[in-house]
């Protein structure tokens, strides 16, 4: 602590170099955090999904739809206590940017698969009496002042009907809302029912279904009944690919492209280009300040002791720069709206402190070396 | 007086690629404890070289260079460090104060190597700039002060750790007449009051008239020696 005053001192020397390599620090951990959110958003967003579901999809592709029919030989698998399938119906509300998820699901067994949702016995039975009834989460029907009675328009961008038009309207019978916070933050979907969409679209499509969604009457046998179940349907024309409903959604968000690869890789340029930056800026300071090491040197400063405090000085600009960054990712996330769950948590505060040190040795060691050489004679000489 | 510091035979040689320059030929000196020297000769005669060798800043190529009895040219680099933190104090030409600290930071700057409390640096400090009449400009950095100013708070920097030797290479070579002066006044007060053994650089001959006596060099040996 007592070398504090000369490594700050060294440190905001030239205030705007160091201003600017602070905001350049301050960005890249900015990054750091803001991607971990992302990753967070894609990991945890599966996080609290029920360990006792599996969905089992075919085999190419999520997107390659199953047929009905195999229902029953899933349902009479070992270990398999309900089986409910769903479709992705991919419609847009009033707007192309109104796009949220509505999955056309058997009512019957919506709440037997998913008894995380919350819904009044009333609407339960109107959702199955209702042939194009649909029912929304919480969040999701507030943001659109939606109401039970209200009908709902929606344009697929996937499912044409039967007269060719994409235009589906439903009626809202019930509004759900989930058992926990975890599922109170996710009620941003809409459930419509299956008979309704089935008996409408293009008769080819018929009788298909996107996935199976299996609830185990044993969480813990979560692979043996994945395997069974797939092990039913190998070497047929229907071949799937069953998996715990954590992987199939984290699968399914990294369809888009493979996000931690993204993610590492802008990380990875930005902060390379800080590596660069920063390693400059601290040979420069080394470079101007040769005279001022000899006199702390003719002092009896040892060299060791000198090359601490260059090194004390780059760790100094490091940690501040991530602080700066890594406090600033904390207050975007926070902003957020609950929609976009995406939240920094420990683990970053870990990872930034570490990259810092990294950063820091690595660019504060060659000039360190360096100010640890310097001859006391050819130092004060300016040499 | 008994020698303080004795040199024999002490040679320096700088190798620059294939060249060998032989700065300092089989010095003999003893300076006693509580001199004050003068060394002088013209550029090139290598009194700087002899100044940082006794300082223990530089290392010679033959000879030895004892000081209170001690071999320091046979000590490492961390040892010849701790010797100079306790022993030496050093003035230079162009102050060499650290910009980006105050006066009191300057002059506490030896002090953060010994095992000292931050108030006792500060106190011992402040002690040292009362000693050269600048109690008052503690708190400024050394781009606020004048020139003379600026070698006081050097000289109390070189005074705060209570060396025994204090080594000056030009000090007052920045300095106006009347500046220098009164820094050479405080240098001779030092060695008279205080018992500061001194050895200094200077191209001046009246600044060397403040000295007990005076060393002069030329082409790297002694060729006179003046009692004042």
């Amino acid at each position: 602590m007592k070398y504090l005053p000369l490594v700050l001192g060294a440190l905001f020397r030239k205030k705007w170099r160091t201003f600017l390599a602070l905001l350049s620090l301050m960005l890249a951990f900015l990054l750091l955090g803001l991607g971990q959110a992302v990753n967070s958003l894609v990991e945890g967003g599966a996080e609290f999904l029920g360990v006792d579901r599996l969905i089992t999809q075919a085999r190419t592709s999520f997107t390659q739809p199953l047929p009905l029919r195999l229902l029953p030989r899933i349902e009479a698998v070992p270990g398999v206590k309900r089986v409910g399938w769903s479709q992705f119906f991919g419609g847009v509300y009033q707007d192309p940017r109104n796009f949220f998820p509505q999955f056309a699901v058997d009512p019957t067994r919506l709440y037997d698969t998913y008894p995380e949702w919350i819904l009044d016995p009333d609407a339960k039975r109107d959702f199955v009496a209702t042939r194009n009834g649909a029912i929304a989460g919480r969040l999701l029907a507030e943001k659109y002042g939606w109401k039970v009675g209200d009908t709902i328009p929606l344009n697929s961008i996937i499912w044409q009907k039967r007269d060719g038009g994409n235009a589906w309207e439903w009626k809202l019978v019930g509004i759900f809302d989930g058992r926990d916070e975890a599922w109170q933050k996710r009620t941003t979907i809409m459930y419509l029912n299956f008979a309704h969409f089935d008996e409408s679209r293009v008769p080819g499509a018929a009788g298909l279904a996107g996935v199976f969604v299996v609830r185990l009457s044993d969480p813990q046998a979560v692979d043996e009944v994945a395997a069974r179940i797939d092990a039913q349907f190998e070497n047929s024309p229907d071949e799937t690919k069953t998996q715990s409903e954590q992987e199939f959604q984290i699968g399914f968000l990294r369809q888009i492209g493979d996000i931690a690869f993204i993610i590492n890789a802008i990380l990875g340029a930005a902060f390379f280009s800080i590596l660069i930056l920063t390693g400059f800026i601290m040979n420069q300071s080394v470079r101007e300040r040769v005279p001022e090491f000899g006199v702390l040197k003719c002092l009896g400063f040892t060299d060791r002791t000198v090359l601490g405090l260059v090194l004390g000085e780059a760790l100094a600009l490091c940690l501040l720069g991530a602080l700066l960054g890594i406090a600033l990712a904390f207050a975007v996330t926070a902003l957020l709206p609950a929609d976009y769950p995406a939240r920094i948590d420990g683990r970053v505060l870990v990872i930034a402190a570490i990259s810092a040190v990294t950063l820091a040795v690595v660019v504060g060691l060659p000039p360190a070396w360096r100010a640890m050489h310097l001859k006391i004679v050819d130092a004060l000489a300016g040499r | 007086m008994s020698a303080l510091i004795e040199i024999r035979g002490l040679t320096k040689v700088y190798e620059r690629g294939a060249q060998r320059i032989e700065v300092l030929h089989g010095i003999d000196l003893d300076i006693p404890e509580g001199d004050f020297v003068a060394l002088m000769g013209p550029s090139g005669s290598g009194k700087t070289t002899l100044l940082n060798l006794i300082g223990g800043l530089d290392t010679l190529t033959d000879g030895s260079l004892k000081i209170d009895g001690e071999r320091i040219d046979a000590l490492s680099g961390a040892a010849l460090a701790a010797w100079r933190a306790n022993t030496v104090g050093f003035i230079f030409q162009s102050y060499n104060l650290m910009p980006v600290l105050n006066a009191q930071r300057n002059v506490e700057l030896p002090l953060l190597l010994a095992d000292m409390s931050a108030r006792e640096r500060a106190t011992r400090a402040q002690v040292a700039l009362e000693l050269v009449g600048l109690s008052d400009r503690a708190s400024h950095k050394p781009n606020e002060l004048s020139g003379g100013q600026q070698q006081r708070v050097a000289i109390a920097r070189a005074l705060v750790s209570d060396p025994r030797i204090l080594i000056c290479d030009e000090p007052t070579g920045d300095l106006d007449r009347k500046t220098a002066d009164e820094i050479l006044r405080m240098l001779q007060s030092l060695n008279r009051d205080h018992g500061k053994t001194i050895v200094m650089v200077t191209h001046d001959p009246k600044a060397a008239e403040y000295a007990r006596r005076t060393v002069h060099l030329d082409k790297g040996t002694l060729v006179d020696e003046a009692v004042h």
